[in-house]
């Protein structure tokens, strides 16, 4: 595996990115550099605009301001300006977006193996035996048994339809994973199950990702660097050890000793 | 190795009326490479949040902490990810991992993740477990499980899986018996003369004296001294 950190061009840079919501702040001047292999993290209470942020930057949303430059061969290509085909074709191929409801992010009334070779056939893949043996490639990857390829996902538990969303997104290689509160909602054991995966994933593939939680210990585990928000602004940013540990921001201050400890 | 000049460290807490706690002043540390020093004085001293701020888990208010080139005082998250990865090791008192992960793999992942291929990676984190008395067959089960003194063996076997060129240690030797203790002081012994400069706070007066060049109290790094 080759050290990804030795890249010396950032993977994602974003500036002064804003989105309003008529006079209401949805997030306000956010700006920051992703490398290549790394996993930032956004943590934040409800309202703090780290979901509006997430879609701004996954091109979800419109902005109101701001640039996403996401480097293309070596281009840094402005994804916010970009024509809405070519911001599709980015979302199918160099990009996957992982929902915190699984239902929002697969198809709930086609089979699994058709869930996972659907992202395959848009981008170009037609050979049918190849489509099913990466689909059953990658739903066994995801740790889901592969005599349920042709189960629909209607049939699965809550954290076999999150690890199908995932073979379903990363099926295509993608370079940039987003990630909307990924664990919310799942039993603690599937969480660290998923969390395991995830881990493992990253690793392996030198995939960079930005989850947005409200679980520091997600973070903790996952991040390499962390961002605070509050009221649509990033009030903290750094490693994430740093930012937990010595917290500088009042709002971390009082984040991090909210926490019960276990 | 590893240099800090004029370090100082203030705690500030915006919930409790914003008290701002200096803890730290005018900090200063050499260490070569081949030199084991020992950070000692009271409990409270200041050696943990020294050791924090070295590893930058700490930020500090002023002053600079050079590991070879890089000034961790004033380095980006990547370069200090970076150094992390290749140049600074920490074994600290407690193991974090991600649940479910085996043991095999926990100690090889410092290998695995500057390029060392699995085979080999593996091969070196067995050889540390078996050194360090973990039962075989436990390697491939997750150390969440563990006792408490399985689990500060499996950190140890992480914290040595990779040859770093400086190395915090706290308190590698705690609680552990007799042939252990051995092990762990050997594996020290090992990397020191390799040529790793170390920082290690060492309870245990004997292992301070076996291995270390000097001693470093703390304590008069307080700030109302150095004031």
């Amino acid at each position: 595996m080759k050290d990804m950190s030795v890249q010396d061009r950032p993977l994602l840079r974003v500036e002064g990115l804003t989105k309003f919501y008529g006079g209401r702040i949805g997030c306000e001047g956010v700006g920051f550099d992703l490398w290549p292999g790394e996993v930032m993290g956004i943590v934040g209470e409800s309202g703090s605009g780290k979901t509006t942020l997430l879609n701004c930057l996954a091109g979800h949303l419109a902005p109101d301001a701001g640039r996403v430059l996401f480097d293309l061969d070596g281009e840094a290509v402005d994804t916010v300006t970009m024509s809405e085909p070519a911001r599709r074709k980015l979302g199918r191929t160099d990009w996957a977006f992982v929902h915190q409801h699984a239902a929002d992010g697969l198809r709930m009334n086609v089979s699994a193996g058709g869930n996972v070779g659907e992202r395959l056939m848009a981008v170009g893949a037609r050979h049918y035996g190849d489509i099913r043996a990466s689909a059953l490639d990658w739903i066994e990857r995801v740790e889901i048994p592969g005599d349920r390829i042709d189960d629909r996902p209607t049939a699965f538990s809550g954290g076999m339809r999150q690890r199908l969303q995932i073979a379903r997104n990363l099926v295509t290689g993608p370079r940039l994973v987003f990630m909307d509160e990924p664990t919310g909602g799942l039993d603690v054991s599937v969480q660290a199950r998923l969390l395991d995966l995830l881990r493992g994933l990253v690793r392996e593939m030198g995939l960079s990702a930005i989850i947005v939680t409200h679980d520091l210990a997600v973070v903790r585990l996952l991040a390499d660097r962390l961002m605070v928000m509050k009221d649509g602004h990033v009030v903290e940013t750094g490693l994430t050890d740093q930012v937990l540990d010595d917290p500088q921001h009042g709002y971390t201050q009082l984040l991090v000793s909210s926490v019960l400890q276990v | 190795m590893i240099r800090i000049e004029n370090l100082s460290k203030t705690f500030t807490l915006h919930n409790q009326g914003s008290a701002v706690i200096p803890v730290m002043a005018k900090a200063h540390l050499s260490v070569a490479p081949g030199e084991c020093v020992a950070l000692t004085g009271s409990s409270g001293a200041g050696k943990s949040t020294l050791m924090r701020m070295i590893y930058g888990n700490y930020l500090a208010a002023a002053g600079s902490i050079h590991i070879g080139e890089t000034d961790i005082v004033t380095a980006t998250p990547r370069e200090i990810l970076r150094l992390r990865r290749h140049t600074l090791g920490y074994v600290s008192q407690f193991l974090r991992v991600v649940p479910r992960v085996p043991t095999r793999e926990v100690v090889a992942e410092p290998l695995l993740v500057t390029g060392t291929g699995r085979q080999d990676a593996f091969a070196r984190a067995e050889s540390l477990l078996a050194r360090l008395n973990i039962p075989e067959r436990l390697w491939s089960l997750s150390p969440t499980t563990f006792s408490g003194g399985e689990q500060q063996r499996v950190n140890i076997a992480r914290g040595f899986a990779y040859d770093y060129p400086a190395l915090l240690l706290d308190e590698p030797t705690a609680s552990l018996d007799a042939q252990n203790r051995e092990t762990v002081l050997r594996l020290i012994e090992e990397a020191r003369d390799r040529g790793a400069a170390i920082v290690g706070i060492f309870h245990d007066e004997a292992a301070r004296e076996r291995l270390c060049d000097r001693e470093v109290d703390v304590t008069a790094f307080r700030p109302e001294r150095a004031a």
